[in-house]
C-alpha cells in the first residue's frame, strides 16, 4: 500500500491540473461564443486576417 | 448639405490608446456571415481586431488611431449587414459576471466530486473486502480535505440565497439544500473522527454539482434572453438628423438628443423622438402609435410621437416638448398596470414552498421516532441526516431548468424570443388571445392590394418611377413592382408626386389630382373606402393603386387553428369601427371592439381576468403597452414600438402570425413535461425516503439514487422539444 504515497498526490495533482485548465479557459473567454466556436473550427483558409488577442 | 454621423457616444477607450466599439449586427445567420464580416472589417486600415460573436450576434471592433467608427458601419452595409452601435446594459454585465461565477463554482464542485468518488469507490469496495481501519480513515480524511474547501466555495450561491430567504422570514429551495449539505459534511467529519464505515462527503459534493448544473442552465437562459432584448433595443435605436446652431446636419444617436434640440425629419422617415413641429407641412402616419390607419395632417405646432412615420414633407421638430396627452396617459396607465400585475408564482417556487417544510418535518420525525424505539441519539441523528441528504431536491433542481432550456430553443427556432424567464409557464395557461389590429394582425408596412389589375409592364415602370420618391405610398408601389433600377431624370414635387420620362412618354406618379385620375380614384375609393389611393399616368393612360395594410398572410389560418383548440379570440383596436370590422370579418372573428383608448383595452382585459380567464395580449402600438402589461402574458411583433417591446414577455419575428400559435403549443408541451418531471422527482422521493428512514441509505445508495433521478428528469426534459407530427400546422 506504500504506492499510495505516490498515487494519491498524483491523482489529486492531475485533477487540480484539469480544474486549473478549465478555469483558465473560462477566464480567457472561450465560452463566450459557443455557437461561433463550433464553426470556427471548420472554417476554410485558417483564421480571418485579424490580430487575435484575448479572445 | 453636410451629413456626418457622430458615434463618439459609443466608442470606449481601451489600453494602449486604442479604441473599441460594440455593434449589434442584423442579418448574421451562419458561419459564412461571421467569416465575411471579420475579413471585411479587418481589411480596414488601423483595425487591429474584429470578432463576431455568433451566439449573441454582435461584433467587437478595436482599432488604433483616428478611424471614424461610422466607416465600420458603412463597410458593414457594403457587405450587406445593418449594424447599430451597442451599449452593454449594466444588468447584462452583471449577469455575465454571475454566469462566470456559477461556472467556476460548477467546475470546483465537479472536480471535488470526481476526486472524492475515486476515494469513495475504493472505500465501498474495501468495506466488503479487506480495507483496514487506518486506510479507510486516511481516505475519509483526504475526502474531507477536498470536500470542505470545495463546498465552502461552490456552495456560495445556495448559502447566500438561503440566508437571504431566512432573513426575510421565508423558505425557499435553498434552505433545505444548505441544511442538507452542511449537516452531511459536519456529520461526516464526526463519523470520520469515530472511525466509522460511512461518510457522506461524496453525496454532499454530488448534490452541489447537479444543483449547480440546473442553476447554470437557468441563468444561461435568462442571460440569452437578455442579450436578445439588448440587441433588439440597439437595432431599433435609430439615429436622428440633428440641426446644430449653424444649420448643419449631423446624424446622432437618439440617446444623445436633449430637449430643445432641433431635428430634421425627412419625407418617409420615422420620427425618432417625441417633439413639436416648428416648421414645415406634411402628413403623419400614426398607425404604429395609435392603431389609427388614416393619416393626420401636420404643421407648425403639431405634436409628434416617436415611432410615427412622416409623409411627403420635410419637418423641423423641436425635441422633447411633446408632453402630449397620449404619451402621458400611456405612461400613467403603464405604471399602474405594472404595479397591479399579479406576481405569477413559478412552478418551481410553488414546489419549494410545499417541499421544504415536508422534508424538515420528515427528518425531525425520523430522529424522534428512532429515539423513541430505543436507538441511540447518535444513530438516530445519523439516520435523520441521511433522510435530509436523500431528499435534497437534486432532481427537483434540474426538473424545470432543463425543460426551459429545451423549450426556449424550440421557441427560438419558431421565431419567438423570450423577454421574461417565466413566460413559458404563463403562456401554457392561456385560454383567451386578444389581438391588436394595426401592425399585429396586419403587416406594419402598407401594400398595394390591386397590383394584379395593372399590366405588368406599366407596373414595372410605376415601380421604377416610385424609387425616385420618398413618400410611403410610393415606397409601397416600388415594393409591389419589385423595382430595383430607378429611372433617370425624375423630378419630385413634394406633396404631389414625381414626374419622369421614358422613350419620349411622360410618366407621373402621385396623388389622383396630380395625375388627373380623379374619376378612376373615385371608383376605387367607393369599392374600398379604407385604402389610400395613388395614381400613375403613362402618357394619357391612367392607373390607380389601392394601398392599405394587408393582413398577415397566415392570420386567418392561425386564428382558426387557435379556435379549434378552444382558445377564445378577440380583436381590440384603436382604429375606427369600419376598418376593424373589415378585418374581423375576414378572420371570422365576431368579438371585436373598435375606437378603444388604452384605458378601455385594460378594462376589457380586467373584465376577462375577473371571469377567471388567462389572457394573452398580442400588440405592437404605443397605445397597447399598458394592455400588454396588464394581461397575464403578452407578445409583440418585432416591428413594435420600443415601449411595447420592452413591456411584452416575448417578441416574435417575421411576417407571419404563426409564431404566436406555435409559442402556445410549445409552452403547453413544456409545462406538461415540467409537471411530469416534478412527478418523477416525487416518485423518486417516495421510494428513497422510506429506505432512508429505515436507516438503510448508505452513501452508495444515495449516490445511485441522486445521479439516477437527475439523469431521468434531464432525459425526460428532452421530450419538451416538439415532434414534427405534433406541431400545430398552419
Amino acid at each position: 500500500m506504500e504506492v499510495l504515497i505516490y498515487l494519491v498526490p498524483l491523482a489529486l495533482g492531475l485533477g487540480l491540473l484539469g480544474l486549473g485548465a478549465f478555469l483558465w479557459t473560462l477566464k480567457s473567454g472561450q465560452y463566450d461564443d459557443l455557437d461561433g466556436a463550433a464553426w470556427r473550427a471548420i472554417m476554410d483558409e485558417g483564421e480571418p486576417q485579424e490580430v487575435e488577442d484575448r479572445g | 448639405m453636410l451629413d456626418t454621423r457622430d458615434l463618439s457616444h459609443f466608442v470606449r477607450p481601451i489600453d494602449g490608446g486604442a479604441a473599441r466599439i460594440d455593434l449589434a449586427v442584423d442579418g448574421i445567420t451562419c458561419a459564412g456571415c461571421m467569416a465575411a464580416i471579420e475579413r471585411g472589417i479587418a481589411a480596414l486600415p488601423q483595425v487591429t481586431r474584429a470578432r463576431v460573436n455568433l451566439t449573441n450576434r454582435r461584433l467587437a471592433v478595436e482599432w488604433n488611431g483616428s478611424l471614424d467608427p461610422a466607416r465600420i458601419i458603412e463597410r458593414l452595409s457594403d457587405l450587406g449587414y445593418r449594424a447599430y452601435p451597442f451599449e452593454t446594459s449594466r444588468a447584462e454585465d452583471q449577469e455575465r459576471r454571475e454566469a462566470q461565477f456559477l461556472l467556476r463554482c460548477l467546475a470546483v464542485a465537479a472536480f471535488a466530486t470526481m476526486n472524492i468518488m475515486l476515494l469513495s469507490v475504493s472505500v465501498w469496495s474495501g468495506n466488503i473486502s479487506d480495507i483496514t481501519v487506518e486506510q479507510r480513515d486516511f481516505f475519509h480524511w483526504l475526502s474531507a480535505l477536498i470536500a470542505l474547501p470545495a463546498a465552502a466555495y461552490a456552495g456560495q450561491p445556495f448559502f447566500r440565497s438561503a440566508v437571504r430567504a431566512l432573513l426575510a422570514r421565508n423558505l425557499n429551495m435553498d434552505v433545505p439544500i444548505t441544511l442538507g449539505v452542511v449537516l452531511a459534511l459536519g456529520m461526516s467529519v464526526v463519523e470520520t473522527l469515530d472511525h466509522a464505515t460511512h461518510a457522506y462527503f461524496d453525496s454532499a459534493m454530488m448534490l452541489l454539482t447537479f444543483l449547480l448544473v440546473g442553476r447554470w442552465l437557468d441563468q444561461n437562459l435568462r442571460r440569452r434572453t437578455r442579450a436578445v432584448a439588448g440587441n433588439l433595443a440597439a437595432l431599433k435605436a435609430e439615429t436622428a438628423a440633428k440641426l446644430n446652431c449653424c444649420g448643419e446636419i449631423s446624424e446622432v444617436p437618439v440617446a444623445s438628443l436633449r430637449p430643445g434640440d432641433l431635428m430634421l425629419v425627412r419625407p418617409g422617415e420615422r420620427v425618432a423622438v417625441d417633439g413639436v413641429v416648428t416648421e414645415g407641412r406634411s402628413e403623419i402616419d400614426q398607425s404604429l402609435v395609435t392603431g389609427e390607419t388614416m393619416h393626420v395632417p401636420a404643421g407648425t405646432g403639431t405634436k409628434l410621437y416617436a415611432g410615427t412615420l412622416n409623409g411627403y414633407g420635410t419637418l423641423r421638430v423641436e425635441v422633447g416638448a411633446a408632453n402630449g396627452t397620449l404619451l402621458d396617459e400611456v405612461m400613467r396607465l403603464l405604471d399602474r398596470a405594472v404595479e397591479a400585475r399579479s406576481r405569477y408564482v413559478r412552478l418551481a417556487d410553488r414546489a419549494a414552498r410545499l417541499y421544504a417544510p415536508v422534508v424538515h418535518v420528515t427528518a425531525l420525525a425520523t430522529l424522534l421516532g428512532w429515539v423513541l424505539i430505543g436507538a441511540s441519539w447518535h444513530d438516530a441523528l445519523v439516520t435523520a441526516i441521511a433522510v435530509l441528504i436523500i431528499t435534497c431536491p437534486c432532481a427537483l433542481g434540474l426538473a424545470i431548468p432543463a425543460v426551459q432550456v429545451v423549450a426556449s430553443g424550440a421557441l427560438f427556432r419558431s421565431g419567438v424570443l423570450l423577454n421574461a424567464g417565466d413566460a413559458i409557464e404563463r403562456l401554457a395557461q392561456v385560454d383567451t388571445v386578444l389581438f391588436d389590429k394595426t401592425g399585429t394582425l396586419t403587416l406594419p408596412d402598407p401594400e398595394v392590394v390591386n397590383a394584379g389589375d395593372v399590366p405588368a409592364q406599366r407596373m414595372e415602370l410605376a415601380g421604377r418611377l416610385a424609387l425616385a420618391s420618398s413618400h410611403p405610398l410610393a415606397a409601397a408601389v416600388a415594393r409591389a413592382a419589385k423595382a430595383k433600377t430607378p429611372l433617370a431624370r425624375c423630378t419630385e414635387f413634394p406633396g404631389q408626386g414625381v414626374i419622369g420620362e421614358i422613350d419620349g412618354v411622360e410618366l407621373k406618379l402621385g396623388s389622383p389630382a396630380f395625375c388627373s385620375a380623379e374619376r378612376e380614384a373615385q371608383v376605387l375609393a367607393a369599392a374600398d373606402p379604407e385604402a389610400s389611393v395613388i395614381a400613375f399616368a403613362y402618357g394619357s393612360e391612367r392607373h390607380v393603386f389601392a394601398v392599405r395594410q394587408k393582413l398577415r398572410a397566415d392570420a386567418a389560418a392561425v386564428v382558426a387553428g387557435l379556435r379549434r383548440r378552444g382558445i377564445a379570440i378577440e380583436v381590440l383596436s384603436g382604429d375606427r369601427a369600419p376598418a376593424v370590422e373589415h378585418v374581423a370579418r375576414q378572420l371570422g372573428v365576431t368579438a371585436w371592439r373598435a375606437d378603444l383608448k388604452p384605458a378601455e383595452k385594460i378594462a376589457r382585459i380586467a373584465a376577462l381576468k375577473a371571469q377567471g380567464r388567462n389572457v394573452l395580449m398580442v400588440g405592437d402600438g404605443l397605445n397597447d403597452a399598458p394592455a400588454l402589461a396588464a394581461a397575464d402574458v403578452s407578445m409583440s411583433p418585432v416591428s413594435a414600438t420600443h415601449l411595447s417591446q420592452a413591456t411584452a414577455d416575448a417578441v416574435f419575428l417575421g411576417e407571419k402570425l404563426s409564431p404566436v400559435a406555435e409559442a402556445l403549443a410549445i409552452a403547453r408541451r413544456a409545462r406538461r413535461v415540467m409537471r411530469q418531471n416534478l412527478l418523477l422527482a416525487a416518485i423518486y422521493n417516495a421510494i428513497a425516503v422510506p429506505i432512508a428512514i429505515a436507516g438503510l441509505a448508505t452513501p452508495l445508495i444515495a449516490a445511485i439514487a441522486m445521479s439516477g433521478s437527475s439523469m431521468l428528469v434531464t432525459a425526460n426534459a428532452l421530450r419538451a422539444k416538439p415532434r414534427e407530427s405534433a406541431r400545430w400546422k398552419f
